[in-house]
């Protein structure tokens, strides 16, 4: 069954076969790891594929706005890798420390990666457009020991580094050795001496391997562990849905700030010794198609708000470049409208396929596999080994009338499903009912199996495929001198599927006006980041509130969306 | 350099370019595709010029391609200071 992704039509019944027939054994036998030997990400994408006869092919092709281009075979991401690795163990770091790499999209972030892992710490990359509010509690949380960053980024981490006396070493790799300050150290991957062999450290299936950070309703963000096993999901995954071939060329749109960076961004395509290709450049419609064109991209994998902003540019520009390369489209963030679905068939000539997961999970889980009936807006079927279905809200039990909302839920027990939460077992437990993983989601089965999303099931946002939670939000705009009280919302958009709204009261001598609106929304943005920043401010006299005083978002978010608001008795009366 | 690209120029180094980013922002810097603006912290850039030149800048004309550089910014504002200002 290693070609399902090439079957012209996977019918139902031979949807069914697979998923009898399935076992992860698959992918282990693929990858020559045999249980109970060791198992190490680093080398599985690098040294494996160069062992496999692959040292000299393309593992990326990078560029950046400004034209700049590189290109690196699996052999330098082997070596220049290794190279990483020995610095970071020079310098003293251990197995299991946790390293931090917050960089644009740079060689050095995706080849650092490996590189990390090959030490046996465990590699925690942050988005790095945060800001240093939400920089320092990720740090502090994982009780961080380096961070991997850039000159245009690192003052973030010096500002906060006096509170995190575990952080020993800021690491810039495009700094002058010479420029550097005192406990600030240089290292430039490819100037830096080549380490041909590196004994890389012999990490379990279960070693911890990456540290994503995910939000939720209630406090700050959890740090999701994933262990290095979870190669095994990441690699099959990525060739059976995103139907990955030997000749392709792969461009992943996530920023490995992100999981889907990570999981399909290096692991699944380098594992698979797959060629891939990375654009470090915002979002600009003309761009992205010469990059699709000249690069001969033939496998997509994108986000719906990129494919809604492609929307907006027309088809007329796509028909100016010559995007025959294109073979197989996917996405991934947030819900593909079946707009989104329709306009992708009109314009390349072939739809994209919806996948869902998310940072618990490590890889797809439910997904409209290559060859397979699309329903423009459904979520797919599950992947073969998943086992999933929709609860009831209450009882959580399995529903089993077609048609009806409940809770996304997932047997646990794949590979790439996270440990824990980082010094979080109370949050991880909550995640789990009668033997059931919660996504967070509410979705709904068809009479053919297919998933329908209809929404989280809690009070964080999805705005552009990412997660914000509100309770981040609210602490930084409670640090803002004016604001008295705060909530955070979702509020529907037309690009992003959500956006940040707050509401907001002010303390007693402050005025609601435009330049205070202006204020708040940059403080956000700065102290957290622009996915966090409001895009629109409420002022408002008082906040709706439970007797017990806690603040009430449904309510708000009900109002944002048109929804009724339900059940009122708890809230309090002014 | 005109008023306008002298405001816009200076409030995009003030509020978006990261400390230590030694990147020169002229008029054709790019800003969206370089990364310095994204999608969602437009919205701000947004506001302030609204506010700033009191005009009204339609969400379908907000476009990264329209906030890319500063000099495609300034030609947004003076379309809209040919309308009619809000509340007139």
């Amino acid at each position: 069954m290693s070609h399902l992704a090439q079957y012209e039509e996977v019918t139902a019944k031979s949807y069914e076969e697979v998923c009898m027939e399935f076992d992860w054994s698959i992918a282990e036998h693929e990858l020559d790891y045999k249980r109970g030997e060791p198992i190490n990400i680093g080398w599985m994408c690098s040294d494996r594929i160069c062992c496999l006869g692959m040292a000299d092919k393309v593992a990326l092709y990078w560029e950046d706005y400004r034209g700049n281009k590189q290109r690196f075979t699996f052999d330098d991401v082997r070596v220049l890798s290794n190279t990483f690795a020995q610095f970071l163990c020079d310098l003293g770091i251990q197995p299991g420390e946790r390293v931090c790499l917050f960089m644009d999209r740079v060689p050095e972030l995706y080849i650092g990666f490996l590189g990390i892992l090959k030490t046996g710490a465990v590699a925690q990359p942050l988005f790095s457009a945060f800001g240093d509010e939400s920089l320092l509690v990720r740090l502090q949380n994982a009780e961080t020991s380096a961070i991997i960053t850039q000159k245009k980024h690192v003052h973030k981490a010096r500002k906060v580094r006096e509170q995190l006396p575990g952080l020993r070493h800021i690491i810039l790799v495009d700094a002058d050795r010479t420029q550097v300050p005192p406990r600030e150290v240089a290292f430039h991957m490819e100037s830096a001496p080549r380490v041909e062999d590196f004994p890389v450290y012999p990490t379990t299936a279960e070693s911890p391997s990456v540290l994503h950070y995910t939000s939720g309703t209630t406090g700050q963000p959890k740090g999701a562990q994933h262990v290095h096993y979870s190669v095994v999901s990441q690699y099959l995954t990525a060739k059976w849905v995103l139907d990955l071939r030997p000749d392709d060329i792969y461009w992943c749109n996530a920023d490995p700030g992100w999981v889907t960076g990570t999981s399909y961004g290096i692991i699944g395509p380098w594992s698979n010794g797959t060629t891939q290709v990375v654009l470090d450049s915002g979002f600009n419609a003309e761009r992205w198609y010469d990059f699709l064109e000249k690069r001969r991209v033939s496998v997509w994998y994108s986000a719906p708000t990129a494919i809604r902003l492609l929307m907006k540019e027309g088809t007329e520009i796509v028909r100016r470049h010559d995007l025959s390369s294109l073979r197989y489209l996917a996405s991934v963030g947030e819900p593909l409208n079946a707009e989104a679905v329709l306009w992708s068939q009109e314009a390349f000539g072939k739809p994209f396929h919806d996948t869902f997961w998310q940072t618990e999970t490590g890889c797809i889980v439910i997904t409209n596999f290559p060859g397979m009936k699309v329903k423009p807006g459904s979520m797919g079927r599950p992947f073969p080994g998943i086992a999933a279905t929709v609860l009831d809200t209450k009882t959580y039990e399995p529903i089993t009338k077609t048609g009806a909302a409940g809770l996304i839920a997932l047997r646990p027990g794949w590979p790439s499903q996270i440990r824990g939460y980082w010094k979080n077992d109370v949050g991880f437990k909550a995640k789990f009912k009668n033997g059931w993983y919660l996504c967070g989601d509410r979705a709904s089965i068809d009479s053919d199996g297919y998933f329908w999303f209809m929404g989280r099931d809690d009070d964080v946002i999805n705005t552009g495929g990412h997660l914000v939670g509100p309770f981040e939000i609210e602490s930084a705009l409670l640090e803002h001198p004016a604001v008295s009280e705060s909530a955070a919302v979702a509020k529907p958009d037309s690009v992003n599927m959500e956006v940040v709204k707050a509401f907001v009261t002010l303390k007693r001598g402050y005025q609601p006006s435009d330049d205070l609106e202006l204020e708040i929304m940059n403080h956000i943005r700065k102290r957290l980041s622009p996915l966090a920043m409001p895009q629109e401010i409420e002022f408002v006299d008082s906040l709706p509130k439970t007797r017990s005083g806690k603040i009430v978002r449904r309510v708000l978010r009900c109002k944002e969306f048109n929804e009724p608001v339900g059940d009122l008795s708890t809230i309090m009366d002014d | 350099m005109d008023d306008i690209t002298k405001v816009v120029r200076d409030y995009v180094i003030r509020e978006y370019l990261e400390e230590g980013d030694d990147r020169e922002i002229t008029e054709t810097t790019r800003l969206i595709t370089g990364g310095i603006v994204d999608s969602f912290s437009m919205v701000s850039l947004k506001r302030f010029l609204e506010k700033k030149y009191t005009i009204r800048i339609p969400d379908a004309d907000a476009t990264p391609d329209a906030f890319d550089t500063v000099q495609s910014i300034v030609g947004l504002v003076q379309r809209f200071q040919k309308t009619a200002p809000v509340g007139a």
